[in-house]
């Protein structure tokens, strides 16, 4: 438990990290930023490997939270009648497998909202797209951004795999219909002797505007359903990080005293960072939607 | 401070044996001077019991002075009631109200199974004990004198503390977990601190956890309420040091 947990505590801090993108660089310049985090996040063999340590972690944390719960369950099966814990622990270290539990319900859920769509699910997902105003054009235009940093219109390509851009080549054959007819003599490239479908580029999945949509803001321009329960979402979302915040009040040192660490100058500034990480990883995480959902 | 004289109802666990069903009983008791010692009160009630022809409440108890272990009780919902750094017997009726209900309850774990009434059978302790809790010296012959060897105060002190248990199980019965790491902790401690006691460090502290789990004990989760609750005030620090120690045996185990 206490290994898993640290190391879960330091998982903490990099999704943490991650987040706080979303609500400290804004616009597009901020949008892109996140983006391409979420992209290196699950492109990157190094990370790669890490995220599966972390999904083995959690997994083992709870197998041996569950485990452990139900040994200590067996070891007093008559209960006292009269019982006074209050007066020699703390609720938070009384419940962890009960505040455990309810982060393994908000895990789920939000594995579901984000992981599973941005991961999992075939479901198309939407890509990264911004609109330019062409100095001439008479009406904007909606560019994909790519990996390497391209712009490519949205209008005539079509996406395969998820995220790769390749040139719709029947829209592509009637432009060329059309161009011949407006110019009979002109030389047009022949089409049989061309590529018919040329990779553009790789876009990214817009995570950035499906975090925004599922907390209130209208993202349907970029292809995400507008979320009435935004706000039902915001209540469980800061109500689960107050569970994470008692979860961790206790798990924090509790894990160093598991593993040995018990000493009479460390230990209080032990505790002393464990209830800091409490109150501020936790809060922050729950910062960022309330700052999302109150800009809508 | 002047004795006063107060009148009490007690709710207490009654069960005729190990196997039979128990309940609460309640009792009135007038009468009992502050001055008493709770266990005193329950010898009040217990006379009281057999002037009406009925059976005494079953409890343990020896010393009376704080230094023997053997009473134990769950009064108003904390191990040795009420104080902190006292066992039963050193906890007076003057902690106590006129008109008062208290319950009294006994240890409630799988591994103190209850043999009668307020009494339970606190052996599973004196097995985990003779797994490990002992250094073996030469008793015959030319023995050495154990002052010879020179030890550091720090280290004779925490030994000192650690070896203060009694073990009278508060520890396990105010666990949530019912877990008996403060007294193991104790245990290995008082000899892990000490140079008479590294040579069979490795293994005792293996055969002691294995022993407390065989017990059915369960698991710490670090609440720290035996730490309050303990009559002798035995540190946490025990605890981290037999984790330690275990963790490390455990690592260089073959």
């Amino acid at each position: 438990m206490a290994l898993t947990g640290l190391f879960l505590c330091t998982f903490l801090v990099g999704h943490l990290a991650g987040n706080l993108q979303l609500v400290f660089s804004t616009g597009e310049e901020g949008k892109r930023a996140f983006n391409e985090y979420a992209y290196f996040m699950s492109h990157n063999p190094a990370i790669k490997l890490l995220s599966y340590v972390t999904y083995i972690s959690i997994l083992f944390h709870i197998v041996d939270g569950f485990m452990l719960t139900i040994q200590n369950k067996k070891a007093r099966p008559v209960g006292y009648a009269y019982n006074k814990p209050g007066a020699n622990s703390s609720i938070a270290s009384r419940n962890m497998a009960v505040l455990g539990t309810l982060i393994l319900v908000f895990l789920a859920t939000h594995m579901a909202n984000f992981w599973w769509k941005a991961k999992v699910s075939s479901e198309k997902f939407p890509l990264h797209t911004y609109t330019v105003y062409p100095p001439m054009a008479e009406r904007p235009t909606e560019m994909y951004y790519t990996v390497k940093g391209d712009a490519i219109p949205k209008e005539g390509v079509i996406v395969k795999e998820g995220t790769k851009l390749f040139i719709d080549s029947k829209m592509f054959e009637q432009q060329i219909a059309v161009m011949k007819q407006m110019n009979p003599g002109q030389q047009l490239p022949d089409m049989s002797q061309m590529n018919k479908n040329p990779e553009l580029g790789e876009g990214y999945k817009d995570l950035h505007s499906l975090v925004f949509a599922f907390f209130g803001h209208d993202k349907s321009k970029q292809g995400f359903p507008k979320n009435d329960m935004a706000l039902a979402g915001l209540i469980f979302y800061v109500i689960s990080m107050l569970v994470l915040g008692f979860h961790l009040w206790h798990g924090f040192s509790s894990a160093f005293q598991s593993l040995g660490v018990n000493h009479a100058a460390y230990t209080p500034w032990i505790k002393k960072i464990g209830y800091g990480f409490a109150i501020l990883v936790p809060g922050l995480f729950a910062l960022i939607p309330i700052v999302i959902f109150i800009t809508k | 401070m002047a004795t006063k004289f107060i009148n009490i109802n007690l709710k207490i666990w009654r069960q005729k044996n190990a196997n039979a069903k128990g309940s609460l009983e309640s009792y009135k008791l007038d009468k009992v001077s502050t001055d008493s010692s709770f266990l005193e009160m329950l010898d009040q009630l217990n006379e009281q019991l057999i002037n009406e022809q009925k059976e005494s409440i079953a409890f343990d108890h020896d010393c009376r002075e704080g230094i023997c272990g053997m009473c134990s009780l769950y009064i108003n919902g904390r191990a040795h009631g009420p104080d902190t750094g006292t066992t039963t017997c050193q906890l007076h009726m003057r902690k106590f109200n006129d008109g008062d209900t208290i319950y009294v309850e006994p240890w409630r774990s799988r591994a103190f199974p209850i043999i009668k009434d307020l009494v339970v059978d606190r052996s599973a302790f004196d097995r985990i004990q003779q797994a490990g809790g002992f250094v073996s010296v030469n008793t015959s012959g030319r023995t050495m004198d154990a002052n010879a060897i020179p030890i550091p105060k720090a280290d004779a002190d925490k030994a000192f503390e650690a070896a203060a248990c009694i073990g009278c199980g508060a520890c396990v019965a105010t666990c949530k977990n019912g877990s008996a790491l403060l007294f193991v902790g104790a245990k290995v401690s008082q000899y892990a601190l000490l140079p008479q006691g590294k040579v069979e460090a490795q293994e005792r502290v293996v055969n002691m956890v294995r022993q407390m789990d065989e017990e059915g004990f369960g698991n710490c989760t670090n609440t720290g309420a035996c730490e309050i609750e303990c009559p002798k005030g035995i540190s946490l620090e025990n605890i981290a040091r037999m984790n330690r120690e275990f963790l490390f045996a455990a690592a260089k185990s073959e």
